[in-house]
């Protein structure tokens, strides 16, 4: 087993290959994770939020929906939590939500500045020579967005506490992209710590149980390995 | 469903055109100037994508523009943001009550996953998109989470998704006006495997306004 602890309001990239599994465990109160999703090689081909929706009849993120690609592959599967909503409408912090809190400066505050996530989901697309046109919609990992029937989004607060986890499989070999910030719909800066460890993916089916349109998904990812 | 028709000023008539279900429609709209889409039969999905026409990566985000709002749904009033936060267009007048921009757009991938693998060769947004889009420099990488107009994706409080009967009738139309210089990228739906396009892809008609 491998592992890395993030610390909160930070961003890190890192690629795992097919069949590997990610552990993300939060380390306080309050995490939110904005995560990007690539095929590591073919980096045109990320994730597609809505595309994961509409196949799995979802608003929100959980176990055990795989989290699909543009070019229709199974990049992921969600194959536990001790949580049943993941934010997916939300998207991740600007610059503009930050300093709402207040200027912020390295000079300052030296490492606790205050960035947001597209800031640090940029700084760590350009280190693999990508760029503003390969952002896309996140999954915001720990955090919920709740719906009312008219389609008002709400922020709750509290969602997730220190020792919430979720487990992704990686169904293709992935680049991982990822800010601990909190989510732009927070009131409070309250950055929490987020420990990711890689470790073999025991067997589950749960995933390919889960819906036609999962087991489909999941099939044109096994071609890729066939 | 509100239904609300607040018709403005408009400028010189530039576009008048009828976009058959599976063609695709490019145009820039300049700051000031007007859009609006009607739903000529009914029951039609607009796949549609904004961009600032000087800064393509500063394009139409989904995600933002409903967080920002607090509100899944577009009708009138609702404004579209970009990915850096700026007013893309705002929608000025709305018969049809309210618009989605969570489904997506379909692809001949996303069908195989939704349908099945016989649907693979079928007509899909996706490759209208990368087809009338390149003459604009838009390809995969600058392709995001679309606006559905017309088309009825109810989300519940249990955080569910459904594909339903569309809201639209004929005649129905939706209008916009450009905050700044937009590149609009629109796919007319050709997709026959749900409700959204009511079984029956139909056409469309376009018309843009200069600035009054």
């Amino acid at each position: 087993m491998t592992g890395h602890d993030v610390p909160g309001g930070a961003a890190w990239s890192f690629r795992v290959r097919h069949g590997r599994e990610m552990r993300f465990t939060t380390l306080a109160n309050g995490a939110n994770v904005s995560l990007l999703l690539f095929a590591a090689d073919h980096p045109v081909d990320r994730l597609n939020v809505p595309d994961t929706l509409k196949a799995q009849m979802s608003a929100r993120i959980h176990p055990p929906m795989v989290l699909m690609s543009d070019r229709g592959l199974a990049l992921a599967s969600v194959t536990g939590s001790s949580l049943d909503w993941h934010d997916a409408l939300g998207g991740h912090s600007t610059e503009r939500h930050v300093t709402r809190f207040g200027p912020s400066s390295y000079q300052q505050d030296r490492n606790d500045r205050r960035l947001s996530a597209r800031t640090g989901l940029l700084s760590e697309l350009r280190k693999h020579g990508r760029d503003r046109a390969d952002l896309h919609a996140s999954v915001n990992l720990f955090s919920k967005v709740a719906l009312s029937g008219d389609g008002g989004l709400s922020y709750v607060e509290g969602h997730s506490v220190a020792g919430d986890w979720a487990t992704l499989r990686a169904e293709v070999d992935l680049l991982l992209v990822m800010s601990t910030a909190p989510h732009p719909l927070a009131t409070t800066w309250c950055p929490a710590a987020v420990r990711v460890e890689v470790t073999d993916a025991p067997a589950d089916d749960a995933s390919r149980l889960f819906r036609d349109e999962s087991a489909r998904a999941l099939a044109q990812s096994a071609l890729v390995w066939a | 469903m509100g239904v609300t028709a607040v018709l403005l000023p408009h400028g010189v008539l530039v576009l008048d055109e009828v976009v058959p279900s599976g063609d695709g429609f490019l145009a820039t709209v300049p700051a000031g100037g007007s859009l609006r889409i009607v739903d000529l039969e009914g029951n039609q999905a607009a796949d549609t994508l904004f961009y600032d026409a000087h800064d393509l990566d500063n394009r139409y985000s989904a995600m933002d523009t409903v967080r920002e709002q607090q509100q899944a749904y577009l009708t009138t009033g609702s404004q579209l943001l970009s990915t850096d936060l700026d007013v893309l267009a705002t929608i000025t007048a709305d018969t049809v009550g309210r618009h989605d921009t969570v489904g997506g757009a379909c692809s001949q991938e996303s069908n195989v996953i939704r349908y099945g693998e016989q649907h693979r060769h079928q007509h899909a947004c996706r490759e209208t998109f990368l087809r009338w889009g390149a003459a604009a420099g838009i390809g995969a990488r600058q392709l995001t989470a679309n606006i559905n107009f017309f088309m009825n994706v109810p989300l519940t409080s249990e955080g569910g998704l459904t594909f339903a009967d569309g809201l639209s009738s004929p005649g129905a139309y939706v209008e916009l006006r450009a905050e700044r210089d937009i590149v609009v990228l629109i796919s007319n739906c050709p997709q026959l495997n749900n409700p959204c396009n009511g079984w029956n892809p139909t056409p469309i008609q376009v018309l843009v306004w200069g600035p009054a």
